[in-house]
């Protein structure tokens, strides 16, 4: 339990500060600094380095999107998930948070219980898959922590989402 | 806060002189509150007599602040000073109603501060200019010069009841979520204040999100949801102290969305599971939880109704988010909304008579009031995103949380009538979200 704790609110300060950071989101830009580098000679820890959090952030993704007040994955999401737990079964020194949010069009409580929903969609794919259960752990965040601020479709489309948030297993 | 709370509860006492007696019953002096438009009655507050050295400036402001909490509420109407013939220079001395009739003032409060060190003495008497006589009886209020904000308001509070028949809702308190920052990153804080604004206080600091506060029914306990430990989790808090602590740790689930039962010896609170999240009971010193709900529904934001015998609640049972009336202890629910769109946040009124709630309806939200079994729905707002009723303690003014839309959307507390009449939005630094009102003081 201990840890968990510990692991969330790194989470949350890393999660808070990714928000700002353009290219956190981005797939355009994370394979800019690497022109040095050969063919299969990734660097540790960059995008290039598969058994990299930057590499599951963003060649195998690590957010999924819902429609309107659904907690369904689509057919879409469904594949990142099962990329993210083929990625979670090879890294098994990672756990995880799984981050359940909404967009700004519905009240506070209703939006807490959705992002719940969405988050569990993925623990339960996660877990259907063979990631052990005791790995994941989800949040609901509701409406609190928006990516995308105007009140339009096109930003609540990424609002409405769900983020695999990696932490190393620091008991093991 | 104790300090202020010991001081003030010497409080009402009665002045010993014999009151005219019905006069509020049937005189002219009485405003109905009912819906639609009604004219605002004309009254004048001369400022109070300063009795004592020094008192001159409190009882200027007691006076402007009486006037500022019975004109706030619409209904009563302040004749300037600059338009009255006469003026009160000796609290005991007779009327002059002929003076106060000429400018139509149809009450008249009239009242003497005195002032010794840190203490402070108000006296006041509400007369019916054109009866000619007083309503009511005079009465004293003492308390600390500090203070000085609370004994305006109950003076206020006595004068709109005598005047109205309600109860009144000045000398009240307000919890809520003060936000700060721009959207993208916004800092929330608990913060009390009272109900007009004034006296501001922060209860936690910003590093974790808080949300939905919630007032325990005597006012001296707040239920919230915090993300302290990183996952929600809910926390009382104790006013006085600002000590605060775990209600209920979940393995693995989060919970949210608590409030009081009318005997503050409960807490009803939404608690998450795989995904699923159902209302249970639980006793304010943690203890056995008592499941309510249940089923793969959303079922959340449940409210008391004030005898403690149903509880109201939200639930996407049908399909999309509706009202339900269920028993103290859960079983079959009733579901009570019919209208278009969605019904959400629900809080039953301290009168018992209404539910106030949250609707979501083509792009629009609104605050709205219906009867308990769901009849007659009204709504009493319209915008981008208003959501969050709490009432007053008097049941007759609904406060609640209305942000605006785009990128600098900001949350700010708006208060309406029951009627509908009397929008207005809460003097307040920076933003506020999710309102509780407390029980007058």
């Amino acid at each position: 339990m201990k840890h968990w704790t510990k692991a969330a609110l790194l989470m949350a300060g890393l999660a808070l500060a990714a928000c700002n950071d353009p290219g956190y989101l981005g797939s355009d830009n994370y394979n800019t600094n690497d022109g040095a580098l050969g063919a299969g000679e990734a660097e540790a820890g960059s995008v290039d380095d598969p058994t990299s959090v930057a590499h599951f952030q963003e060649v195998i993704g690590d957010r999924v999107l819902f429609e309107v007040d659904q907690s369904t994955l689509n057919e879409q999401g469904r594949l990142v998930v099962l990329a993210q737990a083929n990625w979670l079964l090879a890294n098994g020194e990672y756990t995880t948070v799984i981050e359940g949010h909404a967009d700004e069009q519905g009240t506070r409580e209703y939006n807490l219980a959705l992002g719940a929903r969405r988050a569990s969609a993925v623990r339960e794919l996660l877990v259907a898959q063979g990631v052990a259960d005791s790995r994941i752990r989800t949040v609901s965040y509701g409406k609190e922590r928006p990516l995308e601020v105007c009140s339009e479709e096109s930003c609540y489309a990424k609002n409405r989402r769900s983020v695999t948030v990696l932490t190393a297993d620091v008991t093991g | 806060m104790t300090r202020l709370l010991a001081t003030i509860l010497i409080g009402l006492m009665g002045l010993g002189m014999a009151a005219p007696e019905a006069v509020a019953q049937n005189g002219p002096l009485r405003i109905e509150i009912t819906e639609g438009v009604i004219e605002p009655l004309p009254y004048a507050v001369p400022d109070f007599v300063a009795e004592t050295q020094g008192s001159n400036q409190v009882s200027k402001d007691i006076s402007r602040l009486i006037a500022e909490d019975l004109s706030g509420t619409g209904l009563f109407r302040e004749i300037p000073a600059s338009a009255h013939i006469s003026s009160i220079t000796n609290f005991g001395s007779p009327v002059q109603f002929a003076d106060w009739k000429a400018i139509n003032a149809q009450a008249l409060i009239t009242g003497g501060v005195s002032v010794s060190g840190n203490s402070l003495e108000v006296k006041f008497r509400v007369w019916d200019v054109f009866a000619g006589q007083e309503l009511g009886s005079g009465l004293r209020f003492k308390g600390t010069v500090d203070g000085w904000r609370r004994m305006a308001h109950k003076v206020a509070d006595e004068v709109y009841s005598r005047i109205t028949g309600e109860g009144g809702y000045f000398d009240s308190r307000v919890v809520f979520v003060s936000e700060t920052g721009p959207k993208s990153d916004r800092k929330k804080r608990l913060a009390i204040m009272d109900y007009d604004g004034a006296n501001l206080q922060y209860l936690t600091d910003s590093s974790a999100i808080v949300l939905a506060p919630r007032f325990s029914p005597t006012g001296d306990k707040v239920l919230y949801t915090s993300y302290e430990t990183g996952f929600p989790e809910v926390f009382v808090l104790d006013v006085g102290s600002v000590r605060r602590n775990v209600l209920s740790t979940n393995n693995g689930g989060m919970s949210f969305s608590p409030r009081f039962s009318p005997d503050g010896k409960s807490v009803l609170l939404s608690v998450e599971s795989g995904g699923n999240t159902d209302i249970y009971k639980v006793g304010i010193n943690g203890g056995q939880r008592q499941r309510l709900t249940s089923g793969a529904s959303i079922d959340t934001a449940p409210s008391f109704s004030p005898d403690g015998s149903r509880i109201v609640f939200e639930s996407d049972r049908s399909g999309t988010q509706q009202l339900y009336v269920m028993g103290a202890n859960g079983g079959e629910a009733t579901r009570i909304s019919f209208g278009q769109g969605r019904y959400g946040t629900p809080v039953w009124s301290p009168r018992g008579d209404l539910i106030a709630f949250t609707k979501q309806n083509k792009g629009r939200f609104h605050i709205g009031v219906m009867r308990t079994d769901g009849s007659e729905e009204r709504l009493l707002t319209a915008s981008f995103l208003d959501e969050g009723p709490t009432w007053a303690p008097n049941g007759r003014v609904i406060m609640f949380t209305r942000e605006t839309r785009g990128t600098d959307g900001v949350s700010a507390l708006y208060s309406v009538d029951v009627s509908g009449r009397n929008l207005k939005r809460v003097k307040l630094n920076g933003g506020g979200s999710d309102p509780s009102w407390s029980p007058l003081q």
